[in-house]
C-alpha cells in the first residue's frame, strides 16, 4: 500500500515537474537577465553636427571666397573643367554636391553631360561610419577635381544624366547659380562704385 | 579628414628643423601607406584656389601651410 502510494507520488511529481520546470527556468533566466549589465551605447547626437561644423571651416579655408559663398548659399560648388577635348571640345564645368554624384554640364547651353559617381569611404571606420561629413566630401571632390581631374574621372563611375540626380532639379540649380552670379556681380559692381571719401 | 570628426591634426612641425622634418616625413609616409591621398591647397597668382595632389613628401611645397589627407576615391 505504501509502495503504491510512493510510486504514485513520484509519478505525480515527475508529471508536475515536467510542466513547471520550464516555467521556473524561464523565470530564472528573466531574473538573471534583469540583473545583467546592459552595455551602454555611447551615442552622441552632437558628434555629427560638430564634425560638419569643423569640416565647413576646413572647406572655407581651402576653397576660394567665391566657391565658399556658392556652397554657403546654394549648397554646391562649380568647378571649371580643364580638358575641353574630354567633352566634345567645348567649355564645360562640374557641379559638386555633398554625397551625390558630380554633374558635368555645358555652361553655354546648360546641357547636362553626365554624372560622375564617386565616394571617399574610410574603410578603417574609426567612428563606426565610413561616411565623411558633407563638407569634407565636397572638399575631397574639389581637391581631386582641381588637382587631378583625369584621376577623379578615372576612379568614378560615369552615367548619363538622370541616373541619381533629378535632371529638373539640376537644371533648376543651374538657374539658381546663374541668378546668384548675377546678383553677386551687381553687389561687386555696386561696391566698386561706392564713394571712398 | 575623419568620418564623424571632420579635421584632425595629425602632426605639426617646421620643415626647416631637421627633427621636425623627419617626423613629418614619417607621418606623411604612414598616412599614404594607410591608403590615404594627400593634397595641398594652393593659391594661384590670380587669386584662384586649387589643390595640388602630392604622392611624395618632396612634392609638398616648402612653404605649404598644411597637407590634407583624405580617403581615396572609389566609384560610387
Amino acid at each position: 500500500m505504501v509502495l503504491a502510494f510512493a510510486v504514485s507520488a513520484l509519478v505525480a511529481i515527475a508529471l508536475i515537474s515536467d510542466m513547471v520546470a520550464p516555467r521556473l527556468l524561464e523565470s530564472w533566466s528573466r531574473y538573471r537577465a534583469r540583473r545583467q549589465r546592459v552595455p551602454e551605447l555611447s551615442l552622441d547626437p552632437g558628434r555629427d553636427r560638430r564634425a560638419e561644423q569643423t569640416a565647413r571651416e576646413l572647406l572655407r579655408s581651402c576653397v576660394g571666397e567665391e566657391e565658399w559663398a556658392m556652397y554657403r548659399d546654394l549648397g554646391l560648388i562649380r568647378v571649371w573643367g580643364r580638358f575641353p577635348r574630354a567633352h566634345s571640345g567645348g567649355e564645360y564645368a562640374y557641379l559638386i554636391y555633398p554625397h551625390r554624384p558630380i554633374v558635368a554640364y555645358e555652361p553655354q547651353t546648360g546641357r547636362l553631360l553626365g554624372e560622375y559617381c564617386v565616394e571617399f569611404p574610410d574603410e578603417t571606420r574609426p567612428y563606426g561610419s565610413a561616411r565623411l561629413p558633407d563638407s569634407d566630401d565636397v572638399l575631397a571632390k574639389w581637391m581631386v577635381l582641381t588637382g587631378d581631374e583625369p584621376r577623379l574621372l578615372a576612379d568614378s563611375n560615369m552615367h548619363l544624366p538622370g541616373r541619381q540626380h533629378d535632371v529638373s532639379a539640376v537644371t533648376r540649380d543651374l538657374w539658381r547659380l546663374s541668378r546668384w552670379e548675377q546678383s553677386r556681380m551687381r553687389e561687386i559692381t555696386a561696391g566698386d562704385r561706392l564713394p571712398t571719401g | 579628414m575623419k568620418p564623424g570628426h571632420g579635421e584632425v591634426v595629425i602632426a605639426e612641425g617646421d620643415v626647416e628643423l631637421p627633427q621636425d622634418e623627419a617626423r613629418l616625413v614619417a607621418e606623411f609616409r604612414h598616412q599614404l601607406d594607410a591608403g590615404l591621398w594627400a593634397a595641398v591647397p594652393v593659391a594661384q597668382g590670380d587669386g584662384r584656389r586649387e589643390a595640388k595632389m602630392v604622392r611624395a613628401f618632396e612634392d609638398v611645397p616648402r612653404d605649404a601651410e598644411r597637407v590634407i589627407f583624405f580617403p581615396r576615391a572609389a566609384g560610387g
